[in-house]
């Protein structure tokens, strides 16, 4: 099968994300860079169903130049090849929905996978604005039933099926109060969810064989697709701090401060 | 006259999911802003029971689209029929709550209504034409005022930072409608609930989440939990190690929480984490790590063994009954 997986860059999750005094944007001062931790567990599944039934990942990542660090991440872990579009400047869901349909119409895919949020922006958006935009099925939050240190994880087995004729793949969601299960029919959009696997570190070897791997560049006006924002962010601000709290000593002090301070218990 | 159009949600039991009252105040927050008409949809096999709820919220009025192969959710099916009642109701702003089923369908139904979307609202600015949303963005550590240009604009409601609708207002006019189903390249295989006893984590008045400090064992979380009546929670690490199950996860990636007590039992306190907790009234902390970030966030911290503490705490609880 041939499996199109998108690769954001975004700030390292761990980083302290601080705003510009004037509300304009972040500090990107002393910032580290990643793949989309979503979209990192899409790349491992991409990889785990063409290990299983053979095929092609291709992983597509839209920015400036700097994105192809993201897609060089993705083709060390073993994707086959990338599709960088080359553009800077302002790009809300709406956009990038339109770019990857563009990308998936011209690569025919019968699976693409996204990370269900990326980690900076946390919209939650992209996979479902391009299954309508693709009039395809859609499979959201897809995740594991067994635990990610299971044996279960260690032998990479997909945690999205393949159904016996090939046409459809069954995917477990992560939903309130419980678990569905859907089938859709290929090809179909997949959103990942944090418990679907572990993804695989780049291994030296995998890192060398990257750099000779192809990545074919594009841009919105090769791809004929208009990306001026209907989004605007406006202004951006730090939540309300807390107020500092204080450490009690006891147990007792803890329920004397619940009952007559806070008033909780 | 605008209009704002709320999707309510019937949950697989039958019973509407609380949530959508928070969304309907939000809905009613923006359409005293907006100076707009307040509406309500349901979609399902049998939303009887859910209208009954719907109509005294203060709506104008609850639209009713049943049928039968609206039984289980699909955004498939679900989007189309919500699409066309937006576009012949004229709604200005389409929204719902930010559940599983709010993150699925609403993106899905503005790629439909060639809309924008803001996603999980905290707050609503402006009047008239003007209004802009507050979301947060990476993990809560930002708070955006974002403005969405589109026609029509679709937006997903955090349902912990808006006053749930009250009922026993004014009886709303019910609409029913005939839904036309689109064929769906996506079918329903089943759904398999979580059951608990304790009640749901969103809703709880008191939480009290496990950590890594636990190793596993949640024994004394739950029998505190059982003499609070509160809900169980648990940190990322924990539900990875598969330790609990993935929908006890508070966080960023997993449950928004906001109750009046929160009690953090070897919970270190990562970003991830903080995001889904940080709107509690009252943070309770312990960890034997004194330097562990959970206490910068917390109004009351104790540094010492949780295995210690919680079985101290639930005896001097015991002695306030």
């Amino acid at each position: 099968m041939k499996i199109l997986v998108t690769a954001k860059r975004v700030e390292d999750p761990e980083s302290k994300i601080k705003v510009k005094p004037d509300g304009s944007g972040i500090v990107q001062e002393g910032l580290k860079y990643k793949i989309n931790p979503f979209d990192e567990i899409g790349v491992e599944e991409g990889l785990r169903l063409v290990a299983k039934h053979t095929g092609e990942v291709v992983v597509v990542s839209i920015g400036g130049k700097e994105v192809q660090e993201q897609l060089r991440h993705a083709l060390a872990m073993g994707a086959h090849r990338a599709v960088w579009v080359n553009h800077t400047g302002p790009l809300d869901q709406l956009g990038i929905a339109a770019l990857i349909q563009k990308v998936a119409e011209k690569e025919k895919p019968d699976l693409v996978i996204l990370g269900k949020q990326s980690i900076d922006d946390d919209q939650n958006q992209v996979g479902q604005y391009l299954a309508e935009f693709l009039g395809w099925g859609q499979a959201t939050f897809a995740s594991k039933v067994e635990s990610l240190e299971s044996a279960e994880e260690k032998n990479k087995e997909p945690a999205v099926k393949l159904t016996a004729d090939k046409k459809a793949v069954q995917v477990v969601r992560e939903v309130d109060n419980g678990l569905a299960t859907l089938e859709c029919q290929l090809p179909a959009v997949v959103t990942t969810d944090l418990r679907l696997n572990q993804p695989r570190y780049a291994s030296l070897p995998g890192i060398m064989k990257a750099k000779s791997k192809p990545i074919e560049e594009l841009t919105p006006e090769k791809l004929g697709v208009n990306v001026t924002p209907q989004i605007q962010v406006l202004k951006l601000a730090s939540p309300p701090a807390r107020k500092a709290g204080i450490k009690v000593p006891d147990v007792a002090t803890l329920v004397d401060k619940l009952r007559n301070e806070a008033k909780v218990v | 006259m605008p209009i704002v159009l709320i999707v309510a949600e019937q949950q697989p039991d039958g019973h509407l999911r609380k949530a959508s009252l928070n969304a309907i105040g939000a809905g009613k927050q923006l359409a005293d802003k907006a100076g707009a008409e307040l509406h309500i949809a349901i979609l399902g096999k049998d939303p009887a029971k859910v209208v009954d709820e719907l109509k005294t919220t203060g709506a104008k009025a609850v639209h009713v689209g049943a049928a039968a192969e609206l039984e289980h959710y699909l955004a498939e099916t679900y989007a189309p029929v919500l699409s066309t009642l937006a576009t012949e109701l004229k709604a200005d702003y389409v929204g719902m709550a930010s559940t599983a089923q709010g993150k699925d369908l609403m993106p899905r139904l503005a790629a439909r209504l060639k809309a924008a979307m803001a996603t999980d609202i905290t707050g609503l600015n402006g009047s008239g034409a003007d209004i802009t949303f507050t979301r947060p963005m990476w993990a809560g550590n930002v708070f955006a005022e974002v403005k969405l240009t589109t026609p029509v604009k679709v937006f997903t409601v955090r349902a912990t930072e808006f006053a749930a609708a009250a009922g026993g207002q004014a009886a709303a006019e019910v609409k029913t409608f005939a839904p036309k189903i689109e064929a769906s390249k996506t079918k329903f295989v089943e759904f398999k609930e979580v059951k608990s006893a304790r009640p749901e984590l969103t809703e709880a008045r008191v939480v009290i989440s496990g950590g890594r400090g636990t190793k596993g064992d949640f024994k004394e979380i739950e029998a505190l939990a059982d003499d609070l009546g509160a809900a169980v929670g648990a940190s990322r690490a924990v539900c990875d190690a598969g330790w609990v199950p993935n929908d006890l996860q508070v966080g960023q990636t997993g449950k928004v929480v906001a109750p009046a007590l929160y009690i953090a039992a070897g919970i270190s306190g990562a970003i991830q984490h903080l995001a889904g907790m940080k709107s509690s009234k009252t943070i309770v902390a312990i960890n034997k790590d004194a330097e562990a970030p959970i206490f910068q966030v917390a109004d009351y911290g104790i540094v010492a063994d949780l295995f210690k503490v919680l079985p101290e705490l639930r005896a001097e609880l015991q002695k306030l009954k």
